[in-house]
């Protein structure tokens, strides 16, 4: 009796030892799930979803606070991708949450008075210049979150939908006829 | 990689390996491969589009309203993967703006627009001794000429003529032309082998190769005893030229590797990296003349075809609009379409306008006789015929029933990026699915995922960065800030601390004061009064 209890409890201790020493050794920092959802994010940063970036965003996923339903640049296939990731069911955009063209900002420099406004507002840091000099956009690193056109006092930013080219140009879904039209 | 014969001794053989699947689709080379090569008629205005190569668009460097002579160059290449753009004629520009260009898409691109003034007159241009030139000058050379592969693919010679660290064994020259109904490739080598050979061993000094393989399909055999003939004629010893079977797509840059070397090319690895380069014919002999006669690529030989009364190969002028050069070929009535290479790979021109580019090399005029409307498509009955002819060795029904659900990961997998989209699997598909435009469609939809991944994931980096800059310089301030009233501190005791021992004896301190000016003012008379004893001293 006594040397069964001796086993039990000896078996209870190294069990405990062990894994209190692989919940220090091997402790993940952060929300594993977070990074995965942020993988998931286009990384617009523009907060449309009503969160202050995307990793705002994918944490209050994360913990059930919001709806996978509220990232219009991810697209339809983002909240399949978020459905996907999280075994939930597909949810379409809300009202006023469509999807709309990728765009770039463009920035009229004959208007633009320089007041760095704009600069202080891009989340990815897209736009150079400097107080009383003209500002632009880098282009390619623009996400075209929008988030420059509100700060501007003079209204010279505007979106501007990239326009399809052959370096951009892409194969269509191919549609085949089943039956030949008599 | 041993070969059966040494392609170091030089001769003729046949080619010593196979590669899986292709098929024989009636090859249509006769009707256009009996007449010799004409010179297309000067038209009345070229467009000469600004991007005919792989990589990035030329610039323009020249305005509207300027004369340019021919051979001057009117693009020039931009970034690294780019090429030069010249005048084929000497004429005026009259426009440079988008037009609709010889590409899939139907969209139009920037071109050039050139009103020929009928004299041809060249630009001062000389060659090089190549032998006595230094090769990243010769690369140099080729990049100003617009030297690109003229196979179709275009990529840029310059980049190619370069091993890259890697030791290139074979250079591999592809004069296999599979395509039916193409006989550029066919005509050039049977009229200019000679220069073709000379732009081969150009290559191979600049490859640093130990031998070249000409390989040729034996549907060719004037071409085949034309570069036999140049090649012993020229002495090299380290040039062979090998006949392959006929079968399509024995002309792909991988089959004809494989079949001339043994070598497998894997998708994602070049094939210098495993020792073997390869050229087309015509890429050869253009890296001749732009090296020795220092002509850049200004016109390219284009095969008329199909639908016209005299099917015959041109050599064309960069630029001529599709509807000149057909005409001369005497285009037939009941032509429907236009079609831009062989009907395998070929694309289908948005309008007859288009300009020639130095990727075509062929030129079909389809009619409802020679192309019938697509029989209706059907389901795919998972047969496995397109296995067995697929010469990259791929599962085609298994790719397409992937791409068709947009199931990407899995086509991937499947390695959906080996395929060369040369066609086979859809030619034997009883089923009349259009297999390739599903692999294209499928093709593009990742490259564009994988693009749009990458820019996220570079918006992220740059927006975790502004993150932590932002809240370093909070910190960096914070600090300042604790700093500047550490010191106002210290200077406000320090003031205090002062203005107690002054209050001590306020009588003393204006002493002080005052005896520290008399004693400045004393200096300052004796500094002015030292020279004084000295002048007075040499006096006698």
């Amino acid at each position: 009796m006594i040397t069964a209890l001796w086993v039990m409890v000896s078996i209870a201790l190294f069990l405990g030892a062990a894994l209190g020493y692989s919940a220090i050794k091997f402790k993940v920092q952060g929300n594993p799930l977070v990074d995965k959802i942020d993988a998931v994010l286009p990384q617009t940063q523009c907060g449309q979803c009503g969160f202050p970036g995307c990793k705002p965003y994918a944490t209050a996923i994360a913990s059930g606070e919001a709806p996978i339903n509220q990232c219009p640049p991810g697209g339809e296939e983002g909240i399949h991708k978020l459905a996907d990731l999280l075994g939930k069911e597909f949810i379409p955009f809300g009202d006023g949450a469509a999807p709309k063209a990728k765009s770039v900002a463009f920035i009229d420099e004959s208007t633009c008075i320089g007041c760095t406004l704009c600069i202080q507002a891009c989340p990815v840091d897209a736009i150079v210049g400097a107080a009383k000099q003209i500002h632009t956009i880098i282009a390619p690193q623009c996400t075209g979150c929008e988030l420059c056109l509100a700060p501007c006092p003079v209204d010279c930013i505007r979106m501007e939908v990239i326009p399809e080219e052959i370096s951009n140009w892409k194969w269509r879904y191919p549609v085949i006829p089943l039956k030949v039209a008599a | 990689m041993a070969l059966s014969g040494n392609p170091l001794k030089g001769g003729s053989m046949n080619a010593p390996f196979k590669f899986h699947g292709g098929i024989h689709p009636p090859t249509h080379k006769t009707e256009s491969n009996t007449r010799p090569i004409a010179l297309a008629n000067l038209p009345a205005k070229l467009v000469i589009p600004l991007h005919q190569h792989a990589g990035k668009r030329a610039k323009p460097c020249v305005s509207v309203g300027d004369y340019v002579l021919k051979g001057q160059k009117i693009g020039r290449p931009e970034g690294r993967l780019s090429s030069a753009v010249h005048a084929s004629t000497s004429g005026t520009v009259t426009a440079i703006d988008n037009q609709l260009v010889a590409h899939q898409s139907g969209l139009s691109d920037l071109c050039v627009t050139l009103i020929p003034d009928g004299l041809d007159q060249w630009i001062d241009h000389h060659g090089v001794d190549y032998q006595h030139t230094d090769h990243s000058t010769l690369r140099h050379l080729l990049r100003q000429a617009g030297v690109v592969g003229l196979g179709g693919a275009t990529f840029p010679s310059d980049l190619k003529a370069y091993g890259n660290s890697n030791k290139i064994k074979y250079l591999v020259l592809n004069g296999a032309e599979c395509e039916p109904y193409i006989t550029c490739d066919d005509l050039l080598m049977r009229e200019r082998a000679a220069d073709i050979v000379r732009g081969a061993e150009v290559l191979r000094e600049l490859l640093y190769a130990e031998a070249i393989l000409i390989g040729i399909e034996d549907n060719k055999p004037d071409a085949i005893a034309a570069l036999q003939q140049a090649v012993h004629a020229s002495q090299h010893s380290a040039i062979q030229v090998i006949s392959v079977p006929t079968i399509y797509p024995s002309g792909g840059a991988k089959q004809l590797i494989r079949l001339l070397t043994g070598i497998e090319v894997p998708a994602g690895v070049r094939s210098t990296e495993l020792g073997v380069q390869c050229f087309n014919v015509a890429t050869a002999y253009s890296v001749w003349r732009a090296l020795h006669f220092g002509e850049p690529v200004l016109s390219r030989i284009v095969t008329v075809t199909g639908n016209v009364a005299q099917p015959q190969n041109f050599e064309v002028l960069l630029g001529t609009p599709v509807q000149d050069l057909v005409q001369q070929a005497g285009s037939l009535p009941n032509t429907n379409g236009h079609i831009m290479g062989g009907p395998m790979m070929g694309v289908s021109l948005p309008s007859d306008q288009v300009g020639i580019t130095k990727a075509t090399n062929c030129i079909i005029e389809s009619s409802p006789t020679l192309f019938p409307p697509a029989a209706p498509t059907l389901p795919c009955i998972r047969c496995t015929r397109c296995a067995e002819v697929c010469p990259a060795e791929l599962q085609p029904q298994d790719l397409y029933w992937f791409a068709k659900a947009k199931n990407f990961g899995k086509a991937q997998e499947f390695h959906l990026f080996d395929c060369i989209e040369c066609g086979a699997c859809a030619y034997v598909c009883p089923s009349n699915i259009p297999l390739v435009t599903f692999y294209r469609f499928a093709k593009s939809e990742i490259s564009e995922r994988e693009r749009e991944t990458q820019a996220a994931e570079q918006a992220r980096e740059r927006h975790e960065f502004r993150q932590l800059r932002i809240e370093r310089e909070k910190q960096e301030k914070a600090e300042k800030l604790a700093q500047k009233e550490k010191a106002a501190e210290t200077a406000k005791l320090a003031a205090l601390v002062t203005a107690n021992t002054e209050e001590i004896d306020p009588d003393e301190a204006i002493q002080q004061r005052i005896d520290a000016a008399l004693a400045r003012a004393k200096e300052h008379a004796a500094i002015n009064t030292a020279p004084n004893p000295a002048s007075q001293s040499t006096e006698p």
